[in-house]
């Protein structure tokens, strides 16, 4: 053992290393360091939030589509029940047309018949007393039998 | 040369420092400084390990100015690998907060460790080169010319690391618990009685111990990186003196010395953060 004046160079080189090592090196280094862990901590808590979050969108997604299938399937079913009423609707409607107008036409042709009728007894009346002229055109005159004609034509 | 090179002056030669000192002629080197006492300095200790701690700040100060919260290049990783590795043990070991005690910790692992690994390079290349440049650029001769280029075999350069953490054990005693809570420290551990005559006879047995294990911590911490290193380089000595069963011998002991670099390196790291993490808490 020779110790010798090393010693002191080398412990004066020992606290000027340390020092520059705790003033320049060690804190950048170790801030970088840190603050790296901490953003790759908050990338993985974003991550996993956000995975989170999917798995929420996709449940909330799957209920909407759920309601919406039911809702369709409501809709459906309304507007089928609509479509068989508006059917019956306008069957009765019909049927009820149909009966006023075959009653119009009843109707109708009840007059006509009434006024061919009559118009067939003016005819048949005209040529009975054709007839009856030209059978009595000789016997009968016409002026002195009047009164006779016209109560046959009243008669009929 | 001067005298003829035995085995042994070879050895005595590998393990003789290259030293510098004043004497009433002026600048004196080596054999002129042999009786030149305490004021004599080791400038290939010096220059070396001054060398090889200005490439660790360098180096790490480089991936500390382009350090960013983004994406690192794999030199960065790599620094940032030591620090963290560091910056763990000192927060696992460590009780307490301290600004200074990761960054000593950080330059006592990554300064011994390139300074053990210097015990790598083949023992005689740096001597024989310092040699020949002595030879040819001074004209001095080459047997002169010394250069112990391993600074942890000095036990100047372990002593001094021992003393600055040694310094440091103080200073954190005396801050923590104040002089009063560090004296009582020293007095009143191992034995304690509430017998005030009892205390008399055990306070200066307390101290001797006490005082005693203080002592012995930056002992051990000096004398265990030298003696580890010390012998390391001795045996790689005397492995490059027999010859071509050299070569294999080397690979085996150069891997096996991979293990004692990192390991001593470690080790000093750990025991001074240890070391201060006692004198810095309170509990006995």
């Amino acid at each position: 053992m020779n110790l010798n004046a090393t010693l002191i160079g080398e412990l004066i080189a020992f606290v000027v290393f340390v020092w520059f090592c705790m003033k320049y090196v060690w804190p950048p280094l170790n801030d970088a360091i840190e603050a790296r862990q901490k953003k790759i901590a908050d990338g993985l808590a974003a991550s996993d939030r956000a995975a989170n979050d999917l798995e929420l969108a996709q449940e909330k997604a799957t209920a909407q589509l759920r309601e919406a299938k039911s809702q369709a399937a409501e809709i459906i079913e309304a507007a089928k029940k609509r479509e068989t009423q508006i059917v019956e609707e306008a069957a009765v409607k019909a049927q009820a047309e149909k009966e006023k107008i075959l009653a119009t036409g009843h109707t109708e042709i009840e007059t006509e018949r009434n006024r061919v009728k009559e118009e067939l007894r003016k005819q048949f009346a005209i040529l009975a007393v054709a007839g009856a002229e030209k059978i009595l055109e000789r016997s009968i005159d016409a002026a002195t039998h009047s009164d006779i004609l016209d109560k046959f034509v009243a008669e009929l | 040369m001067a005298e003829e090179v035995t085995l042994s002056s070879h050895i005595q030669h590998h393990l003789t420092n290259a030293k510098m000192c004043t004497t009433d002629t002026g600048l004196a080197f080596n054999k002129a400084c042999s009786d030149s006492g305490f004021w004599t300095w080791h400038i290939d200790t010096l220059a070396w390990s001054i060398g090889l701690g200005m490439l660790f700040l360098w180096t790490f100060r480089r991936a500390a100015k382009g350090a960013t919260v983004g994406v690192p290049d794999k030199f960065q990783c790599f620094i940032e690998m030591v620090v963290e590795f560091v910056g763990d043990n000192v927060n696992k070991t460590f009780q307490g907060k301290s600004t200074l005690i990761a960054p000593l910790a950080l330059t006592i692992f990554v300064w011994v460790f390139l300074m053990n690994l210097m015990d790598l390079i083949p023992v005689d290349f740096l001597p024989a080169f310092a040699g020949f440049v002595g030879e040819t650029a001074f004209g001095m001769d080459s047997h002169d010319v010394y250069m112990k280029v391993v600074p942890t075999t000095d036990i100047n350069l372990t002593a001094a690391l021992a003393l600055g953490v040694f310094l440091l054990m103080i200073f954190y005693s005396v801050k923590i618990k104040g002089l009063g809570g560090f004296v009582k420290e020293l007095t009143l551990h191992p034995f304690n009685t509430k017998n005030k005559l009892a205390m008399v006879f055990l306070i200066p047995c307390n101290l001797l111990l006490e005082t005693i294990a203080l002592v012995a911590k930056p002992f051990s911490l000096a004398l265990r990186l030298f003696g580890n290193l010390y012998a390391g380089e001795l045996i790689f000595i005397l492995i490059g003196a027999v010859g071509l069963m050299q070569l294999p011998l080397h690979f085996v002991w150069a891997v096996f010395h991979i293990l004692v670099i990192v390991l001593q390196a470690f080790v000093f790291m750990m025991l001074t953060i240890v070391y201060l993490s006692m004198a810095s808490s309170d509990n006995h």
